[in-house]
C-alpha cells in the first residue's frame, strides 16, 4: 500500500463558490450532480437519496434532496437560507455556498458571494434571462466575485438547441455592458444537470459546443488569479503578553494579513497612534518566518514598544489608508426593521467597531439594473442603497474596488445586536 | 528560519482567526472537549492562536458517564500537559437531580440528555462563548449552522432567524443570558481533520485505531460489547472482531467499522477510499431524517 502523503492531502487550495438561480432553475440538482458525478455522495447519503426520491414516486434521482437541509425547506420544497456544500478533487477543495435566488432573499445572496471568489448563476433555457438573472449578476458584480460561471440549463428540453443557446448569451451580454467591474470573467457553458451532461463530464449531445464543463472550469483557475489582491493590511484582532520567565517581555500583536504581504523589516505605521516602527519577527505558532503572506493569521513583534491595541491596524509606511470619521458606500439592507436616516449603529469594520449614525440615504439602487429611485426615507430587507455614514472615531479604509477586505463593513443594530446590513465603501 | 507562511493551510489560517475573535469578543470563552478527534484539533488550534501565551480559556467535558475509558484518561492527560483548567460536568448527577430521565429500551442513549447538563453548566458558570469542534460536512442540518451562533436563554437555535455571516466579520455581540456556540472548523471535512492530525502528529486516543473488541452487530452496525452499557437481546451474538471507530461519542450511541488500520496513515488512507460518511455511523441520526435538527432546536450542541 502507498504511503499516505500529509503534503498532498492537505489542500492549499479552497475555492468558495456561490451558486445562485431562481425556484425552478434546477441549482439544487446542479450541485447533486456535481456530488454525485465526483463521487463525492457517501454510500448512505446516496442511500438516503434513492430512498425518498423512490417513495416521492420519481423515476429519476432527485439530487436536490442532497442539499435541502431543513426540514422546512424539505416541507416547501425550496432552499431558504445558505447551505454549505464540500467536496474535492485530486486538484483542489470546493466549498459551494447554495443560496436562495427568491427575490425577498437577496440578503442570502449578498451574504454567499460575500466569501466567494467564483459564481455560478443558473439559467432555465427554457425561460432564458429572466429579471432574476439580472439581480444574480448584479449582486455578484457589486460583490466582486472574479470568475462567473453563467450555466445554461435544462438544455435538454430545448432539444440542446444551438440557437436557443445562443439566444441566451447575446441577451445576457446586454447585462454585460451594464456592469462597472470590467477585470469580472465571464463563461457561458450549456448544461443537463439531469442528465448530467456538461457539469463534470463532456457529453456528445452538444457536438456544436467545444469548450469546458464546469468542473473542468473550476479545476483551471488560478486561485492566486481570482483573489482580488490589494495592497497589505494588518488588522491587530488580539494582544498576545505570556508574562511567563521564558517570554517576559513578549508582546506579540496577532492578526489575519489582508491584501499583500509582510516582511521582517518593513518600516510599518500603526493606526490610529500614526506611530512608525520595524517588523521585528513574524510568528506562525512558534515558528519564526521572513514573509508573512496574504491571509495567513500571524503573529508580529515591533521594534519598538508601541501602544497597540484590538481594533488598531499595521500598515507599511508610504501605504497609507483613508483615515476619516465619515464615508459614503453601497449598502445591502437585510433586517425588517427600516434603516433611518438620523438611526444610529455600530458598525464592524473587519474587527473594528464604532458608533455610527446615518448622516443620508443618496438614493436606492434597483438590484436588476433598472436604475436607481430617489427621495427615499427608509430601508426595507432586501433594498441595495448609496448611504453616507458619520462615525464617533476615524477607521482606516479603503474602497472596494481596490481591497475587498478593507473596503467593507457589517452593520449592527445596538437595539437586539443582529447584523442587519452590509456595506461597501466607494 | 522557514522564508514564508504561504505554505499554511488555509483552513488552519481561519480556525486560528476564529479563536482569537473568541478570545477577544467574550468574557468566558469555554473550549467544549469531548476527547475525540474534532475537540482534540480545536485543542492544538488554540495552542496555535496563542502561543507562547497559555489557551486564554478552560476546557469543559459534559461526561455521560458512558464514555470510553480511554477517553477519559487521554482527556485527563492532555489538560494536565497544557496546563489549562479542565472543568468535568456528569449526565449521572443531572438524572440524580431528576432533571433528565434516563432513556431505556434497545436504543437507550444517554446522548441526548448531555444537553440539560451542557445548559445547567453554561448557566453556572456564565459561560458566554462555547467552542466546539461541529463541522458543516457532517450533516444536513449542520450545513447551514454558522460559525458564530446566537443561542437563546434556553440554549436553543433558532434557524429561521440566523444572523446572516458576511466576509470574515465575526458579530460576537450579545444580550445578556444569552450565548454563542463558536464552531472554528465549520468548513473542514472529516478527511481535512485526519490530515491534519497526521501532519501535525497530534496523539488520539487508541479506540480510533484498530484494535480487538467483543462486539455484535444490529441494524447492519457494529455494536460495542465490551461494558453493560448497551442494552443487549439473548439473540444477539456477542463475538470478538477487528475494529475501530470512526467517531468517539457516546457507547450507548456511537458503532465501530471493521478496520486493519493500525496506524495514523493507515486511518487517513482508510477514509480517503472510504464511501460511508461518519455520521452513518451515528445511531441516534438514523431515528428519522430530521433527527440532528430537531436535537440541535433544543439546544444540543
Amino acid at each position: 500500500m502507498p504511503r499516505a502523503n500529509s503534503q498532498q492531502l492537505i489542500k492549499m487550495e479552497v475555492l468558495k463558490i456561490a451558486t445562485a438561480g431562481s425556484v425552478d432553475d434546477g441549482k439544487s440538482t446542479l450541485i447533486g450532480r456535481i456530488l454525485y458525478d465526483t463521487k463525492s455522495l457517501t454510500s448512505d447519503k446516496l442511500e438516503a437519496i434513492e430512498k425518498t426520491s423512490k417513495q416521492k414516486g420519481y423515476d429519476y434521482l432527485d439530487f436536490s434532496l442532497a442539499t435541502d437541509g431543513l426540514v422546512a425547506e424539505r416541507e416547501q420544497g425550496i432552499t431558504i437560507d445558505v447551505a454549505h456544500i464540500y467536496f474535492s478533487t485530486a486538484k483542489k477543495s470546493y466549498i459551494i455556498a447554495d443560496t436562495p435566488g427568491h427575490v425577498e432573499y437577496t440578503r442570502n445572496m449578498v451574504t454567499g458571494a460575500s466569501t466567494s471568489q467564483a459564481a455560478i448563476i443558473l439559467i432555465d433555457a427554457r425561460k432564458g434571462v429572466i429579471e432574476q438573472t439580472n439581480r444574480h449578476f448584479f449582486i455578484n458584480n457589486l460583490l466582486r466575485v472574479k470568475e462567473v460561471i453563467v450555466a445554461i440549463n435544462k438544455m435538454d428540453l430545448v432539444d440542446y438547441s444551438e440557437e436557443t443557446y445562443n439566444a441566451i448569451k447575446s441577451d445576457f451580454s446586454e447585462l454585460m455592458s451594464k456592469r462597472d467591474y470590467e477585470n469580472q470573467n465571464i463563461t457561458f457553458i450549456p448544461v443537463s444537470a439531469l442528465k448530467g451532461d456538461n457539469v463534470v463530464n463532456k457529453t456528445d449531445v452538444m457536438p456544436w459546443y467545444n469548450g469546458e464543463t464546469i468542473l473542468e472550469h473550476l479545476e483551471r483557475l488560478d486561485l492566486a488569479a481570482v483573489s482580488n489582491v490589494g495592497t497589505p493590511r494588518f488588522p491587530v484582532q488580539y494582544v498576545i503578553r505570556p508574562k511567563t520567565e521564558d517570554f517576559h517581555d513578549f508582546r506579540g500583536f496577532a492578526g489575519k494579513v489582508y491584501g499583500g504581504e509582510l516582511n521582517v523589516g518593513d518600516t510599518v505605521v500603526a493606526l490610529p497612534s500614526q506611530t512608525k516602527s520595524k517588523i521585528k519577527e513574524i510568528y506562525a505558532y512558534d515558528k519564526k518566518y521572513q514573509t508573512a503572506s496574504r491571509r495567513s493569521s500571524v503573529t508580529i513583534t515591533l521594534e519598538d514598544e508601541i501602544n497597540v491595541s484590538r481594533g488598531d491596524m499595521i500598515v507599511k509606511e508610504g501605504d497609507l489608508p483613508t483615515i476619516d470619521k465619515q464615508f459614503t458606500a453601497t449598502i445591502a439592507w437585510m433586517d425588517s426593521d427600516q434603516l433611518k436616516a438620523g438611526t444610529k449603529y455600530v458598525i464592524q469594520h473587519g474587527v473594528n467597531k464604532v458608533l455610527a449614525k446615518v448622516d443620508k440615504i443618496h438614493h436606492k439602487i434597483n438590484p436588476d439594473y433598472s436604475g436607481i429611485e430617489e427621495n427615499v426615507d427608509g430601508l426595507g430587507m432586501n433594498d441595495i442603497a448609496k448611504v453616507t455614514f458619520k462615525l464617533n472615531k476615524p477607521i482606516f479604509f479603503d474602497a472596494f474596488k481596490n481591497h475587498r477586505t478593507n473596503g467593507s463593513f457589517i452593520v449592527i443594530d445596538t437595539k437586539n445586536n443582529n447584523t442587519v446590513g452590509a456595506g461597501f465603501i466607494q | 528560519m522557514s522564508t514564508n507562511t504561504s505554505h499554511i493551510n488555509p483552513l488552519e489560517n481561519e480556525a486560528i482567526y476564529i479563536m482569537r475573535e473568541v478570545a477577544a469578543q467574550f468574557e468566558k470563552p469555554v473550549l467544549l472537549f469531548s476527547g475525540g478527534k474534532d475537540s482534540i484539533t480545536l485543542v492544538r488550534l488554540a495552542q496555535k492562536a496563542f502561543w507562547p501565551a497559555k489557551i486564554p480559556f478552560p476546557l469543559m467535558h459534559i461526561d455521560t458517564g458512558h464514555n470510553f475509558p480511554e477517553t477519559i484518561e487521554f482527556r485527563d492527560r492532555l489538560a494536565k500537559e497544557l496546563g489549562v483548567e479542565l472543568i468535568v460536568r456528569n449526565v449521572q448527577d443531572s438524572i440524580d437531580a431528576g432533571k433528565v430521565k434516563e432513556e431505556s429500551g434497545r436504543y437507550a442513549s444517554r446522548n441526548s440528555l448531555q444537553t440539560t447538563t451542557l445548559l445547567d453548566a453554561i448557566e453556572e458558570f456564565k459561560f458566554d462563548a462555547c467552542i466546539g469542534g461541529a463541522r458543516r460536512d457532517e450533516e444536513k442540518a449542520r450545513a447551514k449552522e454558522r460559525i458564530f451562533s446566537v443561542r437563546d436563554d434556553f440554549g436553543q437555535w433558532d434557524e429561521k432567524s440566523q444572523r446572516p455571516e458576511l466576509f470574515d466579520m465575526l458579530n460576537g455581540d450579545i444580550e445578556l443570558g444569552q450565548n454563542v456556540r463558536v464552531f472554528p472548523i465549520s468548513n473542514w471535512t472529516e478527511l481535512d481533520v485526519w490530515s491534519y492530525i497526521q501532519k501535525e502528529e497530534i496523539e488520539i486516543p487508541s479506540i480510533y485505531f484498530a484494535h480487538k473488541r467483543k462486539t455484535f452487530v444490529r441494524d447492519g452496525m457494529i455494536w460495542s460489547a465490551e461494558d453493560d452499557i448497551v442494552f443487549r437481546d439473548a439473540e444477539e451474538i456477542v463475538e470478538e472482531r477487528l475494529v475501530r471507530f470512526r467517531t468517539v461519542g457516546d457507547m450507548s450511541c456511537t458503532a465501530a467499522v471493521l478496520s486493519d488500520a493500525v496506524s495514523i496513515d493507515k486511518v487517513v488512507s482508510e477514509i480517503r477510499d472510504s464511501s460511508i460518511s461518519e455520521r452513518g455511523a451515528r445511531i441516534d441520526d438514523k431515528r428519522s431524517e430530521a433527527a440532528m435538527e430537531k436535537r440541535k432546536q433544543q439546544g444540543y450542541f
